[in-house]
């Protein structure tokens, strides 16, 4: 119903298709087998221990072939290459394209494609054991969590591959191809262990049309906004909605308008857990200029019970303006959205004139994480994989099957783009090196929870923005002193 | 005599290892293992582990949401088994004896057969599909329950059912009834058919109305099946993962006032990696629904009423 969504690089995957399968999703033990396991369990300590049983001994050598100009990775020719991709809302035909590139370069290979929805459960177990695949697209509501993965040391360093040179011009390192902010993206703990291939920003999406037909102007700066949602209302239309289900989502703006104020000093107070850092000023206004929208009846009235299909829909059907999400949101409202819409995404606007990043200033992280597993048996193909998948051929279709901006630079130069696409790329353009994106949610999703939470009851107005910070501030205070979590910083 | 009784006792024995070893595999050997996970940080990716005592427990006690789903499980138990057996009892008994057929004939109400399979039909959904139905039915703008609502000028009662974290909880507690009440209909009017006629008929001939009849006859003869239903509802409310987790906002929300144990374990263990953590929550889970079954099984115990 709803498999497509991508997940943001570093949101907690708290949404997306219900876990059918998931462990208790069964209505519990019954009575019968209840009062059994209890006479036995106690005192059946020689059954446990098999889950954690995966060997750890020597790792074996994996196949290395010759290294030349054309093979810089040392791939072995005839080696089988397993790729195991997330079957979302980007279907797998640009892997199977590129799997077709890499058979071309070794054709002694066979490549085995698997395409899949539950990323985590499907290879929870393998990493266990220590029999991954070669290449994983590691992405989805289900997918592994990737500082555990870090933290295990199951996943390979992709550092070789960054320095390797591009498919395109040998005289470039595949690194120097990627659009700003993805070698970051997908470093833990100084080390690349993930190379994201989607570039997604967020902003505030609207139907151009819509605005033309009503003289509408898009606003820069929040009192701007305010003025323009006064309007909008007496139009009859409701000037803003969001995916209230998960509340994740009017976190984008929120937290992007507060970077925007408070600079990068206040991203990096927050992700690195700093003491008082969610009380800072920018971030408390804007929380309250999020609950003003919530104030002034400017939200789709139920906008907190919509999940994200049913808010869309009523935005692609024009009963509300503005709706917050990330660029997919074309690709995913594609069959719902009537002919003529034309959807654009606008930055979001200033909080004020003090702010110190300017207007244009984006949120944009990558997505769509590729990584090689450390025990893989062919872990140098896994990374020719990636170089091939890298590759600006190979990027360009996959912009033209997904509507969708790849995170290597310049794909889509000259391409025929739809406007969303083309909004999407303008703005990465007019932002330039100004591009915002908290780590918080990858390192540590707990908080993220807690933030996520703290918004909701926000734009009900169940809560002041001050009770919001306070919060907020507790649970990252809670998970900073909390010996147990790994913390990273920035 | 001696041989033939030993040949039974290998059928018997080949009849019932096979099962006994897949039950041990599958089921007391994971249950064996989530005990001593429980006592573990494993992260679910990992070979390696190491034993922290009773560290996750400590954490448990301190864990807001953890609390939360053991108040709102709490809600659920107090208020599913009650009302589905409540409702269940009723349809059974207006289908078995709400009728009346000649003078004293105890009947069904008209159609009562076409009754209990209307009410079983939710039965025969699985959970995730009657929480999809039901986020539609809630939907704050398009939903049926405030379209009906609106329709009969009931304006001031539609809400945001799922939006509402004072309503939410109940809007869950009303989709399990709603899953379960049809299977424990005919599940009680089975007993109740069991019934013999002539104690009915008697109990009518005596002067008894059709309360005092259910009341002082029916109920004490299905007292049983009331009892092992209350266990099964127990444990249903205990759970709730599938409908919360596919209905609510968040999910588990709003701010946690649908949270429930089966969603922590599921979040700590799949979005978090802290699988030795979500293993103390099954321990939890596990003893408070160990303690349920104790409890109602030995509570209901009571001299059983003797029909012969």
């Amino acid at each position: 119903m709803n498999s497509f969504r991508p997940a943001r690089s570093g949101s907690a995957p708290t949404t997306g298709p219900a876990p059918v399968g998931g462990p208790a999703s069964t209505t519990g033990p019954s009575r019968r087998s209840v009062l059994r396991a209890a006479a036995v369990g106690l005192a059946a300590p020689a059954l446990a221990g098999c889950v954690t049983s995966g060997g750890d001994d020597g790792q074996p050598a994996a196949a290395k072939g010759e290294t030349s100009a054309d093979n810089p990775l040392g791939v072995p020719a005839s080696t089988p290459l397993e790729v195991v991709v997330f079957d979302g809302g980007y279907g797998d035909e640009y892997a199977t394209n590129a799997e077709s590139i890499y058979k071309g370069r070794f054709p002694g290979a066979t490549v085995d494609h698997k395409a899949i929805q539950k990323v985590g459960e499907a290879l929870q177990p393998r990493f266990v054991a220590d029999t991954p695949p070669d290449v994983v697209d590691n992405t989805g509501a289900g997918r592994l969590d990737l500082a555990t993965l870090v933290a295990a040391g199951k996943l390979t360093d992709l550092t070789e591959l960054l320095d390797a040179p591009s498919l395109d011009d040998p005289g470039t390192k595949v690194r120097d191809t990627l659009l700003p902010g993805v070698v970051a993206d997908g470093t833990l703990d100084g080390k690349v262990y993930t190379l994201n291939f989607t570039y997604t920003v967020w902003g505030l999406w609207y139907s151009k049309p819509l605005f033309d037909r009503h003289g509408w102007a898009y606003p820069t700066n929040w009192d701007a906004m305010l003025a323009l949602c006064d309007q909008i209302k007496k139009a009859g239309v409701a000037p803003w909605t969001y995916q209230g289900k998960y509340p994740e989502y009017l976190n984008d703006p929120l937290l992007a308008m507060a970077a925007k104020a408070g600079g990068p000093e206040l991203v990096q107070a927050v992700d690195n857990l700093q003491p008082g850092a969610w009380k800072q000023q920018p971030l408390l206004d804007a929380a309250t200029a999020i609950a003003e929208l919530a104030g002034r009846g400017y939200l789709l009235p139920g906008s907190e019970a919509l999940s994200h299909t049913e808010a869309q829909a009523a935005w692609s059907q024009g009963k509300v303006a503005f709706i917050p999400c990330g660029s997919w949101l074309e690709a995913e409202q594609q069959g719902v959205t009537p002919a003529g819409f034309d959807m654009v995404m606008g930055a979001v606007p200033s909080l004020g004139a003090a702010d110190k990043l300017p207007y244009g200033t984006i949120q944009a992280a990558s997505s769509e994480s590729f990584l090689v597993p450390a025990r893989a048996k062919n872990p140098r193909g896994g990374l020719e994989f990636l170089r091939v998948l890298f590759s600006s051929g190979s990027a360009r279709r996959f912009a033209e099957l997904n509507s969708t901006l790849p995170s290597v630079a310049g794909a889509t130069d000259g391409l025929t783009v739809s406007t969303g696409l083309g909004s999407v790329r303008a703005a990465v353009q007019a932002a330039g090196p100004n591009t915002v994106t908290y780590r918080f949610r990858t390192w540590y999703a707990p908080l993220a929870k807690a933030v996520d939470d703290a918004t909701g009851e926000l734009a009900t107005r169940r809560i002041t923005p001050g009770q919001w910070a306070d919060r907020i501030q507790k649970a990252a205070d809670a998970v900073a002193a909390d010996s147990a979590v790994k913390k990273y910083t920035r | 005599m001696a041989a033939l009784r030993h040949g039974k006792y290998r059928f018997l024995a080949g009849a019932i290892l096979p099962g006994l070893l897949l039950y041990a595999v599958f089921v007391l050997s994971p249950y064996a293992q989530a005990f001593y996970l429980a006592l573990t940080d494993w992260t679910g990716v990992s070979g390696q582990v190491e034993i922290v005592g009773l560290d996750n427990f400590r954490r448990l006690v301190d864990d807001p949401l953890f609390l939360a789903a053991l108040r709102n499980n709490g809600l659920l138990l107090l208020v599913v088994p009650a009302a589905t057996i409540g409702l269940g009892l009723l349809l059974a008994a207006l289908v078995n004896f709400g009728g009346r057929r000649g003078s004293t004939m105890v009947g069904g109400v008209r159609g009562g057969e076409f009754y209990k399979v209307a009410y079983f039909f939710p039965q025969l959904l699985s959970l995730p599909i009657i929480a999809v139905l039901w986020q539609f039915v809630y939907h704050p703008n398009e939903g049926v329950l405030n379209g009906v609502l609106r329709a009969v000028g009931l304006d001031f009662l539609a809400r945001t059912w799922l939006g509402d974290p004072h309503l939410a909880l109940w809007a869950v507690a009303g989709v399990l009834v709603w899953s379960s009440v049809g299977f424990y209909m005919v599940l009680f009017s089975a007993a109740m058919e069991s019934i013999p006629r002539d104690v009915l008929e008697a109990a009518v001939l005596d002067g008894a109305g059709r309360l005092a009849v259910l009341r002082r006859v029916v109920l004490p003869l299905v007292r049983e099946n009331v009892q092992v239903a209350f266990v099964y509802l127990g444990v249903l409310a205990l759970d709730g993962f599938a409908v919360v987790q596919v209905m609510t906002v968040g999910p588990g929300g709003p701010d946690g006032s649908t949270e429930v144990i089966g969603l922590g374990l599921y979040r700590n263990a799949f979005t978090y990696g802290r699988f030795g953590y979500a293993a103390a929550m099954g321990v939890a889970l596990f003893f408070l629904t160990l303690a349920l079954a104790v409890v109602a099984l030995r509570a209901g115990r009571r001299e059983q009423v003797e029909l012969s």
